[in-house]
Parts: C-alpha cells; structure tokens; sequence
C-alpha cells in the first residue's frame, strides 16, 4: 500500500495534475454554485476537455469538480436559500437563517471547514477501504456482477427521488434501450440503428449526459422562466461579513464532524444513496445527539445543523468512489458519468484497476487530499468574489451551457447528426423532468447497459440458459434478495397509500 | 374517468416498448445463434417486456405523488425558439465554420431571451468564441475546421 501511495503521489503532485485539481475545484464550485446546474452538469460539461489528457489526469480533474460543485452548492444554498444540488439542500436549513442574521461569511466558513474536514477524513478511509474490497471482490463471478448492477439501478431508482419508484424504474429501462443501439458487441449484429450509419457505434456517453443533463437544465429554467440570479437581490454579494469563527463555534464542529464524516462515508458507498441522503440523516442524527438548548437552535442557524449535512455531504462524495474503483459499478448518477468517462479512456475500472493501473487508482484517492487542501484555500478567502457568479442572468448563462453543450458534442464527432439527436433527447428529456421523471438512473443504466448485458450472457452461457444462477451461488442468491425485498418495498408503499 | 399526464406518459412509454419490442424480432441474428442460451436478441427482449410491465404497473397501483404542472407559467416561446436556433446552429457549423456559426447563436440567443446590453453580447459572443478556440488550438491541440477563418486566411 505504501508504495501505491506513494505512486499516486508521484502522479498527483505533478504540476498539470495539480494544476487540474485547482481548476477543477474553481469550475466545479463556479457551476455547482448556479442553481439548478450540479455535479453531474459540471462533470458533463467537462468531459471533452478531459479526453485530451491522460486518464489519470481527467479522472484528478473530473473528481476536483465533482467536490468543488458539492461546495459552490453549499454556497448558494446558505446565501440565496437556492440549493445548487440536491446534496445541499440540508445545508439550507441551517445556513440560511445564519445569513440571514449577518453571518453569511461565518456559515461559508463553517461550510468550507466542514467540508474539508469530512473529505479528508473520508479520503482516509477510501485509503483502506478500496484496496481491501478490491481484494475481496476478485471473489466475484460474473452472476455476482450481474445481481449487483441490478441492485445498483434499483437503488437509485429507489432513493433519487421520492416516491417516484416506478418512474425512475422506466428511466432505468429507457436508459437500457438507449444503451442496446448499435452494434452487439459479441457478434457484432447492428441493433436499432435503423441502416443510420450515424448509429452504428452507438449512442456517444456524453451525448447522453450533456442532453439529459447540461441541455435539458438550461431549457427547463428557460421553460419555466425562473431567473436564478434574482435571489441575489436581497443580499450584498460584497459583504458577507466575517469569517472568523469564536471558540464555541469551533467546539461545536468538532463534536459534529467526526460522527457525520462516518455516517457520510458509510452512506456514500451504499449503491444509490449518496449526498443528499446522508447530509439529511447527519442532519437528523445531529439534532438527536445535541443537548435540547441547541435542539431548539436547529432551523434558526444551529452551527452543529450546518456543520454536520456539509461534513456528510462531502464524505459520501468519497465513499461513492468505493464501488467505482472497486467493483466497476457506480453508485451515483456523478460516478455514473466518470465511469462512462473512464471507459471512454478504455480503462475498466474493477478489482483489478489497482493491480493494472495503480497509478490512477492511487493518483485520483491522493488528488482528493489535495482537492481538499486546494477548496479550503480557493474557497474561504475567495468566496466573497466567487459568490458573484450567483447574480449571472439567465439571459447570458442558458445560451453559454448551449454552447458548451453542442461545442463539446461537435468536438467529439464533428457531425451534426450527433447535435441533432442531442437536441431531440434533450427535449424529451425536459417534457420528462417536468413531470417528475429523474435523469440519474437513466444516465446509470445507459452506462451500465453493456456490463450487465455482458454478465447476463456469460451467467446464462455457464448455466445453460437456466435463471438458477441467480440462486446458485449464495452471493449472488444475497445480493438479489437485497434486490426482490427493495422492489417489495417499493410497491407496497405504493398500494398502501 | 380523468386520467393523469403522468399514466399519459407511462402509457406511450408502453408503447415504445412494445415498438421496441417489435424491432427486437427484427434484429437477425446468425442461424447458429438462434437456439443458444444468449445471443444479441436476447437482453433487448427482456429488456422490453420489463418496460412493458412497468408502465402497465403504473398505470394499475395508485398515485403516490402525482405531478402537477401549471403550464399557463411556462415559457414554451422562448424555450421552443432556443431549440429551433440550436437547431440551426447544428445545420450552418459545418458550413459556415466553428467561429461564426457560434458567434452568431450566442448574439442571437442573447437577444431573444431579452438581453439588450450591447457590449455584453458583443464581448459574449465573437471574442469569446475567438478565445476559446485560441485555448482549443493553443492549449489542447485540437482542430477545428473553419471554412470562414479559412478563407480569411486566418487559420490554415
């Protein structure tokens, strides 16, 4: 381990790497600050600039703007009361009141400290964590995979949205259907291409993420004629007030930091739990682990209900990265995107990436120490300037992230097939989103797609074409059970009411 | 009997997987394939009929959070019009270049949504479009075929 620490070192402290991380954190946390506009847009949007670095250095850059969005959310949600990610939402409760009263620049503050405090606690235990999943995971057969992945999509079908089981469950489906189009890739059959040779290769991973995401969120705002920027009106951007946190504030984080960073950690591994999961239930932890004098604070500006959400929010954003870098799978719509970016580099995260490829394996788990280190110092004293971002009319923002959505599209195939189809997904996608029909299982199944179809086959192959291999094996007989009993769940809740 | 959007919307989705059902069987596969415990017909065919239970499921159970949209409130002009100008963008880039093309949506989608601050639109849209591809070209190395600048002698 030590030597794979001190390869992914080696990587991560060089300069462009380095260089990557902080520009990752700024573009991260500029873009997780829009409201409406997340992780998974901010990723999206980055995606074709990454393929011009080596895979190491994209994967550094992507995971620098994926906890720079969680941050610039926070941002917007304790000055405008306007979560930039559902992840953040939670951080409202608190943080908002706090500026309310004149301590915007305390709440930042806390936030940031928080923040810092439960990814780098969490970082250490992905540290030990993932090299020992790994190996426990070679363990792992192709039924195994294929039970898994399917307890993946059904989970975040689960917990993206509320209520809403049997639609995101049609999203999983629409997001297969969109992953089968092209060529089979065992015997090379094409399948729904309709002799469009366009199609042939099949539909590109970033076509899919820029429409369902970076298009489709700019026509929404423009369809429902919500000008984010108006929230800043009713406070100064200049003057946030100070920083500097007293010896109380500082006592009460402490108390709150440790336990949320392991509820955080612990939460984000979980397939299709994740930020804003675990920023609600640390949140509700805190609030029963507190003295009834700050319980009665929770809502009105409670330093330990703004410290503990940010702390979780943050150390889920680590512990999402275990079943990526372990497993192959991704437990996050987010990962979903840097796993189909990964492959894009042809690179098959797994068990085996740390043996085959340690320096990306330990590069990206170091760059997040430094990710950290660098959003601590970007953030507390820039944020007064940063914040500004909030007051960018929609009039100038919705045309730039079209722009940078047909750009990176175009850049990619230099076709316009592929915008065009980018268009017409992105358009059936808002008329979905309108309606309550969540993007994220949609972007994970379209990812995970040619993985399960490929341990679907070769699970079929060994048992002759018999469905015992889901029962055959006490793992995977556990991990589908896990599966039925969710799904049971899940309907029963819905004949109940 | 009302039905809601939302089963509107789980039936067409019912629909699509029957259609996509209906193109399975019209993927051919190798004759040595027909029989075999997997082959490229497959995933896709289970793929459909899950899809076609899930939507009739939805549209049988209750409605636990059925979604409401208001859609006096909603700006379909200015959203449809920003669809139809990157639709034409997505026509004229080959033709007229990356530079112009872009320039000219930017300024134009500047306008429609309501912007009038002249020199913000200006600056948003032709400088900006000639700095990013200045970083494009400069920093990323990645060519941008531009009949316009081309025949400005700009870019080679």
């Amino acid at each position: 381990m030590i030597e794979g620490i001190l390869i992914g070192l080696q990587t991560a402290l060089s300069l462009k790497n380095i260089l990557m991380v902080v520009m990752g954190c700024f573009f991260g946390t500029i873009i997780g600050m829009l409201p409406g506009l997340g992780p998974m847009t901010a990723i999206a949007l980055m995606i074709p600039i990454t393929y011009g670095f080596e895979p190491a250095t994209g994967l550094i850059l992507m995971a620098g703007v994926y906890y720079g969005a969680v941050f610039g959310g926070s941002t917007s949600s304790i000055l405008i009361n306007a979560p930039g990610v559902p992840g953040t939402v939670a951080t409202a409760f608190d943080g908002y009141p706090m500026a309310q009263q004149g301590k915007a620049g305390k709440a930042l503050a806390i936030a940031a400290y928080s923040s810092f405090a439960g990814g780098t606690i969490s970082a250490i235990f992905l540290l030990f964590a993932a090299p020992s999943l790994s190996k426990v995971s070679l363990a792992f057969r192709s039924p195994d995979y294929f039970a898994l992945m399917v307890l993946g999509l059904t989970a975040v079908s689960a917990f993206s949205s509320k209520g809403q089981f049997l639609k995101a469950m049609m999203m999983v489906i629409l997001g297969l259907m969109l992953a089968t189009v092209g060529q089979d890739s065992l015997s090379d059959i094409t399948r729904f291409t309709f002799n469009n040779m366009n199609l042939t290769d099949g539909i590109s991973f970033v076509l899919v993420v820029m429409a369902t995401f970076a298009m489709s969120e700019a026509l929404t705002i423009i369809l429902k004629g919500k000008d984010p920027s108006r929230a800043t009106e009713k406070i100064s951007l200049s003057q946030l007030g100070s920083i500097k946190l007293d010896k109380d504030e500082r006592n009460k984080m402490l108390k709150s930091i440790p336990r949320s960073s392991v509820l955080g950690f612990l939460i984000g591994v979980l397939p299709g739990a994740g930020a804003t999961i675990a920023s609600f239930l640390a949140y509700g932890m805190e609030r029963n682990y507190v003295n009834e004098d700050e319980k009665k604070k929770f809502g009105k500006g409670s330093v330990h209900g703004l410290a503990a959400p940010e702390t979780a929010n943050n150390a889920a954003c680590s512990g999402s990265f275990v079943p990526l870098l372990t497993l192959g799978i991704p437990g996050s719509g987010t990962t979903a995107v840097m796993l189909g970016a990964l492959l894009g580099f042809g690179i098959q995260p797994g068990p085996r990436l740390y043996m085959t490829n340690p320096e990306i394996f330990w590069s990206v788990i170091m760059s997040m120490y430094i990710g950290m280190v660098i959003l601590l110092i970007l953030n507390l004293p820039l944020i007064p300037y940063i914040a500004r971002v909030l007051a960018t009319p929609k009039n100038f923002l919705i045309p730039l992230i079209l722009f940078f959505s047909v750009t990176g599209i175009y850049l990619m195939s230099f076709n316009n097939f592929d915008i065009f189809l980018m268009i017409g997904i992105a358009i059936v996608a808002t008329f979905l989103r309108l309606y309550n029909f969540p993007m994220a299982p949609l972007i994970l199944a379209f990812v995970l797609g040619g993985l399960i179809e490929e341990n679907l086959r070769r699970s079929l192959l060994i048992s002759d074409g018999s469905f015992s291999f889901l029962w055959d094996r006490p793992l995977t007989a556990v991990i589908f059970g896990g599966t039925i009993l969710l799904v049971s769940w899940q309907i029963y809740k819905s004949i109940k009411r | 009997m009302r039905i809601s959007t939302d089963k509107i919307i789980s039936l067409l989705f019912f629909v699509l997987s029957a259609l996509y059902l209906y193109q399975t069987y019209q993927i051919r596969v190798f004759s040595f394939d027909e029989d075999a415990p997997f082959n490229a017909k497959t995933f896709p065919t289970f793929i459909a009929f899950f899809g076609m239970f899930l939507s009739i499921l939805y549209v049988v159970l209750p409605e636990r959070i059925p979604s409401k949209v208001d859609h006096k409130v909603l700006d379909y002009k200015s959203t449809l019009f920003l669809v139809v100008i990157a639709t034409i963008y997505g026509f004229i880039i080959l033709r007229a270049g990356f530079f112009l093309s872009t320039s000219l949506f930017l300024f134009f989608s500047y306008y429609f949504l309501g912007e009038r601050r002249w020199i913000w639109m200006f600056v948003l849209s032709f400088p900006f479009v000639a700095l990013f591809m200045f970083l494009l070209h400069g920093l990323l190395d990645i060519y941008l075929r531009d009949p316009f600048l081309k025949m400005l002698g700009i870019i080679g």
